[in-house]
C-alpha cells in the first residue's frame, strides 16, 4: 500500500473509525463553525472600539451614569425619509455625551453644539461617508462606485444646504458660494434647479455690447480680453485665455457687429460743450456717493468702494468722452435695465464728472496694442469664436443668438459618483478636490475645455465648492415638507409714472421694495406710513444724514418739483403698513405731563441715548438715527407701532424690542414727537 | 553537521534582518531629509511674530491672514535666510510647515487650524546661533456655535462693546458714560456665571444692578442665539474661560 494511502486510512479509522468518533468529530466542527460568527464579532473593528470605551470611562467621576447610558452591540439611525442609515454612534459613543466636554480622543468626542439633534437627523446627512458601514476604512474613506469618503470639515456648511435654500445667519460660508453663483454668471452658463424646481438666477448685469463701439476702442476690447484683471482687479470677467489673434478677430467681429445708439451723439455733442468745472470733480463725485457703488484703487492699492458697479480705476482707458457725457447724462438710454441712476445732472456737471472720470487712467495701460484693420475672415473667424466660448450666454451680441443649456446642469453636482469623473493625476481621489480644482484651474483638465479662469481666491473657491456641495440627490428626494424654501426676489414693478421714475432713479440698486431691491440702503415696503409728507419732499430734494456713522449714503438728485411731489404722494399713498394704526396715538398735541414722562423713560428706563442722539448738547449715541428732529420726520403712529416691535416693521433691524407697555410706547411717542428741531421742517444742512 | 547548517541559517538570518532594517530606516528618513533640504545661509537669535497671532478663525478653516515671524539677531536686525519651522497640536496644517526667512528677514505661512473649537497654542522655531528659539502664538477656531455666536456680536454687540473702530463700523464706545465690558476681558467676565450672563442679555444691564445703558434683548434674539453669544464671549475670553462644569473625584 501506498504510504499516504495507509496515512488517510488510519487517519479516517481515528476519526471516523465508530459512531461514537464520527459523532464527536462532526458535533466539534460543528461547534468550531458556530463560533465564527462570535468570533468575528468579537474581533470586530467596532468591538474594540467599545472596549476602549468602556475602558476610557472606567476611571472617570461620571463613569456610572456613562456605563448606564452606554448599550453594547452596534447602534443605528435609520431615518427613512431622509435616506439616512447611520451606524456612526457605534464606535462614535460620545456624541450625544454632555459629560465628555473635555475629551479630546476620537471617536469618543462630544459632537460640538447645533441647532439639531443628532438622532433627527443622522450623521452622512452633514458629514458624508457611508452611514452603514461599520469598519472605519470603509465609513470615512470609500472610493468605490456610488459611495463617497467623508467631507473634509471646511465644506461642512454644504450639509446645512440640502434642507435650508435660504440663507442661514450661521453658514457664511455657504451663503457667500450661493451669493457666487448668481453673482459670477456661473447660472448663465451652467442651468441650477432647487429641489422645488424653480431656477437659480443670475443676479450680476453683464453688460449689452450691441453698441459697445460707441463706448470704447477696439484696442481696449483686446487688451481686456487678453487679461480682465489686468484691467480692473475686481472685474468678475473670467480670463478665457485667448491667443493674439483669437483676441484679434472677437475684438474685430464685436466692432464690426455694433450698431450706433440713434440720438446719443447729439446728446453727447451738447453735454460735451458745456465748460468742465475741474476743481468740483471729486467733490461732485463724492457728494453724489458713486462710491456706495463703484469702487477706485487707492494709492496703497486697496479697492475703495462699493461692488455693485464696475471699477473705476482706469475708466478713462476704457470710456470714450462723448460716450461717458451721453452715459452720465442718462445712462438709460444706452441700457434701459442697468443699476445705475439717472441723476439729472446739469449739462455742467456731466462735464465736470467726465472730466474727473477720463483723468482717472493709466498711461501704461494698453500700450504696445496695433491692431490692423481686420479683414472678413477674421471678423467670421471671431464670430465663430463667440458662438463657441459662448460670450452671448452673458453679453447682448449682435448676429449671435444666446446660447440655451450652454455648460453642463449642477443641479446634483454634489452627489456626483466618483466613476464619472475624471481624476489628474496625483490628485485626491474626492468630490470637493474636484470641485476646486475645477473652480480654480478649469483648463488643467485639457486644453479644450471651454471654462475660463475666474480670479477667485482660496477661500472664494471653497465657498462656492461649498455651495455646490449642497445640490445633492438627497435634497431633491426628501420630502418638500422637510426643505426651507429660497428667498427669491420678487419681480414687483411699481406702477404708473411714479413706477417709471423709481425705475430711473434706480431706487431697487439700493432699497428693497416689497420684496425686490438691493439691501444697501433702508427697506422702503412701509416707507408711506413711516415719513410725513414735508419731510420726504425735503429728503429727496437734498438728502440729509441720518446716519452719521453710515460711510453709504443717499446720493442728490436733481428732481424737478413736480417729480419730487409725484415721488413723494406716490411713496405716501402706497406703501402704508397694514400694521401701523394712526388711531393707537389719538392725541397728536401732547401734554406737556406726557412729554416730561417720555423723556424720563427715554434717557433713564430705557437709555435710549446710549444709541440715539435726542439733544445734540448732551447725548453722543452713535448707532441708531439722530432724534434731534424726529418730530418732523417720522409720523406718531409709526413711532408707537416701532416702539412697540422694531423687527415687526423691519425684520432684521438691530434696534432690539423692549416689550414696551403701550403707556410707556405713548409716552415716549409723545416725546419723540416734540424734538422739531430748529431748522424748518428738519431740513437742517 | 545539523548544527553548521542551523548556524549558518542564524547568521543569514542575521544579516537579513539587518539588511530589512537599513532599508527600513533609510525608507523612512527620506521624507525627513526632503524637508531639510532647505539650507539656511544665516542664523538669527530672536524670534517675533509680527503679525497673524491671536486671530479668531473656523475649525477646520484657514484663518483668514497668514502667520507672519521675523528672526533678529543680537541688535534686534532682521536676518534674511534663516530657517524657521512652524509647528502645531494634531489637525494643525502649516503651509509652508518649514521655510526660510525673505530679505524682510520675514516668514509667511498659511494656517489652517484642526476640527476642534477651542484655543491652539502654535509655536515656531528657529534654529538659532547656539541653542534653539521658540515662541508660543495662540489662535483661536471657532465652533459652529461660537460662530453664530460671533456673528450675532458682529450685529448687536460689538458697536458698543468693541472699543476699536473700523473702516465700516463706529464704535460707540466713547459715547457711553458707563463703560461697557470688551468680551476679551476675562477678568471680568470670567468670573459672571453663564447664567448671569443669560440674564443681562435677555433682561438687560437693570437685572443686574447694572446700567440701563445696556438694553434689553430677550424679545430679540432667541435662547439659543443668547447660549451661542455667550459661548462666542468664553471663547474669546482672555485669559481664558475655564468651565467650571462638574467636577469628579478620582477614583
Amino acid at each position: 500500500m501506498h504510504p499516504i494511502r495507509r496515512y488517510l486510512s488510519s487517519a479516517w479509522q481515528a476519526l471516523f473509525g465508530d459512531a461514537v468518533r464520527a459523532f464527536g468529530v462532526v458535533s466539534a466542527v460543528l461547534l468550531l463553525a458556530l463560533a465564527i460568527a462570535p468570533a468575528k464579532n468579537q474581533f470586530a473593528q467596532w468591538h474594540q472600539y467599545q472596549r476602549r470605551y468602556l475602558s476610557l470611562i472606567h476611571d472617570r467621576g461620571d463613569a456610572v451614569t456613562l456605563r448606564r447610558r452606554f448599550q453594547p452591540g452596534i447602534h443605528q439611525t435609520w431615518l427613512p425619509e431622509l435616506g439616512v442609515v447611520d451606524r456612526c454612534t457605534t464606535c462614535h459613543l460620545g456624541l450625544n455625551e454632555a459629560g465628555l466636554g473635555d475629551v479630546s480622543q476620537q471617536p469618543f468626542r462630544k459632537h460640538p453644539a447645533i441647532p439639531h439633534s443628532l438622532d433627527g437627523f443622522g450623521c452622512v446627512i452633514c458629514h458624508g461617508g457611508q452611514g452603514p458601514a461599520t469598519t472605519v476604512a470603509e465609513a470615512h474613506h470609500s472610493e468605490r462606485a456610488g459611495e463617497e469618503p467623508i467631507l473634509p470639515a471646511r465644506y461642512i456648511e454644504s450639509g446645512c444646504g440640502q434642507c435650508h435654500q435660504n440663507a442661514l445667519p450661521g453658514t457664511p460660508q455657504l451663503n457667500l458660494g450661493r451669493a457666487m453663483l448668481t453673482r459670477y454668471g456661473c447660472v448663465r452658463c451652467h442651468a441650477i434647479t432647487r429641489p422645488d424646481g424653480t431656477r437659480v438666477m443670475a443676479t450680476d448685469h453683464p453688460p449689452s455690447l450691441v453698441h459697445i463701439a460707441d463706448k470704447t476702442t477696439r484696442e481696449w476690447i483686446y487688451s481686456w480680453l487678453k487679461d480682465p484683471q489686468a484691467y480692473a482687479e475686481s472685474t468678475t470677467m473670467p480670463n478665457y485665455k485667448l491667443s493674439d489673434a483669437d483676441a484679434r478677430d472677437l475684438s474685430a467681429y464685436l466692432m464690426s457687429s455694433s450698431t450706433p445708439r440713434e440720438g446719443d451723439t447729439a446728446l453727447a455733442a451738447t453735454k460735451a460743450g458745456s465748460s468742465a468745472d475741474l476743481a468740483a470733480g471729486p467733490s461732485l463725485y463724492g457728494q453724489s456717493f458713486c462710491a456706495s457703488c463703484h469702487a477706485v484703487q487707492n494709492a496703497a492699492g486697496n479697492l475703495v468702494g462699493g461692488d455693485v458697479g464696475p471699477e473705476l480705476t482706469r475708466i478713462g482707458n476704457k470710456a470714450k468722452p462723448e460716450w461717458l457725457a451721453a452715459w452720465l447724462a442718462n445712462p438709460r438710454v444706452y441700457d434701459a435695465t442697468t443699476l445705475m441712476p439717472h441723476y439729472r445732472f446739469t449739462a455742467q456737471q456731466v462735464a465736470t464728472l467726465t472730466t474727473f472720470l477720463q483723468a482717472k487712467s493709466d498711461s501704461d495701460y494698453g500700450t504696445g496694442v496695433h491692431l490692423d484693420a481686420p479683414i472678413p475672415a477674421q471678423v467670421a473667424h471671431g464670430k465663430r469664436l463667440i458662438v463657441e466660448l459662448g460670450c452671448a450666454a452673458c453679453h447682448e451680441i449682435n448676429g449671435v443668438q444666446k446660447p440655451e443649456n450652454f455648460a453642463p446642469d449642477l443641479s446634483t453636482i454634489g452627489s456626483k459618483p466618483l466613476a464619472q469623473i475624471v481624476f489628474l493625476p496625483g490628485m485626491e481621489v474626492s468630490l470637493p478636490s474636484y470641485i476646486v480644482a475645477k473652480i480654480r484651474q478649469p483648463r488643467a483638465f485639457g486644453a479644450s475645455v471651454k471654462m475660463p479662469q475666474f480670479a477667485l481666491t482660496a477661500p472664494q473657491a471653497d465657498a462656492l465648492t461649498t455651495a455646490l456641495l449642497s445640490l445633492t440627490n438627497r435634497s431633491r428626494s426628501m420630502p418638500d415638507t422637510l426643505r426651507v424654501a429660497a428667498t427669491v426676489e420678487t419681480n414687483y414693478q411699481p406702477a404708473g409714472h411714479a413706477g417709471k421714475l423709481i425705475n430711473e432713479l434706480a431706487c431697487f440698486s439700493c432699497h428693497r421694495i416689497n420684496g425686490r431691491g438691493g439691501d444697501m440702503a433702508p427697506d422702503l415696503t412701509w416707507e408711506g406710513s413711516s415719513v410725513q409728507r414735508q419731510w420726504l419732499i425735503d429728503f429727496l430734494r437734498n438728502p440729509n444724514t441720518l446716519r452719521p456713522s453710515l460711510i453709504r449714503r443717499m446720493p442728490r438728485f436733481n428732481l424737478s418739483d413736480s417729480e419730487n411731489k409725484e415721488l413723494t404722494e406716490y411713496i405716501l399713498a402706497v406703501y402704508q403698513s397694514p400694521a401701523v394704526d394712526a388711531d393707537a396715538v389719538p392725541d397728536p398735541s401732547h401734554s406737556p405731563d406726557v412729554v416730561e414722562h417720555g423723556k424720563q423713560l427715554f434717557y433713564s428706563k430705557y437709555a435710549c441715548q446710549s444709541c440715539h442722539i435726542a439733544n445734540d448738547k448732551t447725548d453722543k449715541g452713535y448707532i441708531g438715527p439722530t432724534l434731534t428732529q424726529v418730530g418732523s420726520r417720522l409720523t406718531a403712529a409709526w413711532i408707537y407701532s416701532w416702539l412697540k416691535n422694531p423687527q415687526a416693521l423691519r425684520p432684521g433691524t438691530t434696534e432690539p424690542n423692549q416689550n414696551m407697555s403701550d403707556e410707556d410706547a405713548r409716552a415716549l411717542a409723545a416725546f419723540l414727537m416734540s424734538l422739531k428741531g430748529q431748522g424748518a421742517h428738519g431740513a437742517k444742512l | 553537521m545539523i548544527t553548521r547548517i542551523r548556524s549558518m541559517m542564524v547568521r543569514a538570518g542575521i544579516v537579513l534582518v539587518g539588511v530589512f532594517a537599513l532599508v527600513g530606516v533609510a525608507g523612512c528618513k527620506r521624507p525627513a531629509q526632503q524637508a531639510t533640504t532647505l539650507k539656511a545661509s544665516a542664523a538669527g537669535t530672536a524670534l517675533v511674530e509680527s503679525s497673524g497671532g491671536h486671530q479668531l478663525g473656523v475649525t477646520g478653516t484657514a484663518l483668514k491672514d497668514p502667520l507672519v515671524v521675523q528672526v533678529n539677531d543680537d541688535q534686534g536686525t532682521a536676518v534674511p535666510g534663516a530657517l524657521v519651522e512652524f509647528h502645531g497640536p494634531f489637525g494643525v496644517t502649516f503651509d509652508p510647515a518649514a521655510m526660510l526667512t525673505d530679505t524682510s528677514g520675514q516668514a509667511t505661512t498659511a494656517v489652517t487650524l484642526g476640527t476642534i473649537a477651542g484655543r491652539y497654542q502654535l509655536s515656531a522655531v528657529t534654529p538659532g546661533k547656539s541653542k534653539a528659539v521658540t515662541i508660543e502664538i495662540v489662535e483661536m477656531a471657532l465652533g459652529y456655535q461660537q460662530r453664530v455666536g460671533s456673528i450675532l456680536n458682529e450685529k448687536h454687540c460689538s458697536r458698543c462693546h468693541d472699543p476699536e473702530s473700523s473702516a465700516e463700523r463706529v464704535s460707540n464706545f466713547n459715547n457711553l458714560e458707563v463703560k461697557p465690558h470688551a468680551f476679551a476681558e476675562g477678568d471680568t467676565l470670567n468670573k459672571m456665571s453663564d447664567a448671569d450672563l443669560t440674564a443681562i442679555i435677555q433682561h438687560g444691564g437693570p437685572a443686574l444692578n447694572r446700567s440701563a445703558l445696556m438694553p434689553p434683548y430677550g424679545s430679540t434674539l432667541s435662547a439659543s442665539d443668547v447660549r451661542a453669544l455667550i459661548s462666542y464671549i468664553r471663547a474669546v475670553a482672555d485669559p481664558p474661560y475655564q468651565s467650571a462644569g462638574t467636577v469628579y473625584a478620582r477614583k
